[in-house]
């Protein structure tokens, strides 16, 4: 089974759950943070390559963490984001304030 | 005499607001519509409004603490209606918290697009509430067109 996280320098992957809704979202939360608290983290890649279902709940979880590396000067990323995903980031206006890539789209691994 | 088919069919859950029930209410739900044979989207739009309205319930309509939520679900012809309802605080300015972004729960990270997605995914989403009494989300949504 592939690990949830994984910190590659200053950059910190999280492969999200299949169904990325509210009790999901707030345990991703606490440990995310957990990561931004103890480590050097400038730039939190979430990975959805395994998502299908994601509901405002994950638009809060990608938001607040956005927020918070923002003020350190940091970013994030969306990777691998299928249709639905795109969408649901799309509407509510994720895309002017992070990276996305679609699914389709290789990220060299 | 003319016999007129009976097309609604009709279920109700009521279930602990425990977060972990989110998700066995949202396959239940699909799987009494997929009757309907709705697409993949139509399920997933389904999904996500309904998903909205029961974590508004367990967060805001009881703050965390566990008492019953209901979910009633009818189908008459092609069209889907859902209604969530919770006992809980209600709502004192529906029309402020429906406002995309706004969230009376910032600190905890809420979006404020909960009653958006429901707009967006839905044909059709009425809220009704009483301060102190509770809250009654109606939506409903064609399927197949």
């Amino acid at each position: 089974m592939e690990q949830i996280y994984q910190i590659d320098g200053i950059s910190l992957t999280v492969h999200m759950p299949a169904e990325l809704d509210h009790p999901n979202a707030e345990r991703l939360k606490k440990e995310t943070d957990y990561y931004l608290e103890n480590y050097h983290i400038q730039h939190i890649i979430f990975d959805f390559r395994n998502t299908d279902f994601m509901d405002s709940s994950g638009i809060g979880l990608v938001a607040g963490r956005y927020r918070l590396l923002n003020l350190r000067g940091g970013s994030v990323e969306a990777v691998h984001v299928n249709d639905r995903i795109d969408k649901i980031l799309h509407l509510s206006g994720m895309h002017k304030i992070i990276e996305i890539h679609r699914e389709e789209e290789k990220d060299g691994d | 005499m003319e016999i007129k088919k009976d097309t609604t069919n009709e279920m109700m859950i009521e279930f602990d607001s425990r977060p972990g029930n989110e998700g066995f209410v949202r396959v239940a739900v699909a799987a009494f519509c997929t009757q309907l044979n709705p697409t993949l989207e139509e399920v997933a739009d389904l999904k996500t409004a309904l998903s909205e309205a029961v974590t508004n319930a367990i967060i805001h309509g009881y703050e965390g603490e566990v008492h019953k939520i209901r979910v009633v679900c009818k189908t008459k012809e092609n069209v889907v209606h859902i209604t969530v309802t919770d006992w809980g605080k209600g709502i004192e300015d529906i029309e402020k918290a429906m406002q995309p972004m706004y969230t009376s729960k910032p600190e905890m990270d809420r979006s404020g697009m909960g009653f958006v997605f429901m707009e967006a995914f839905m044909d059709q989403v009425e809220v009704t509430s009483q301060p102190g009494e509770g809250t009654a989300v109606y939506m409903k949504k064609a399927i197949g067109r």
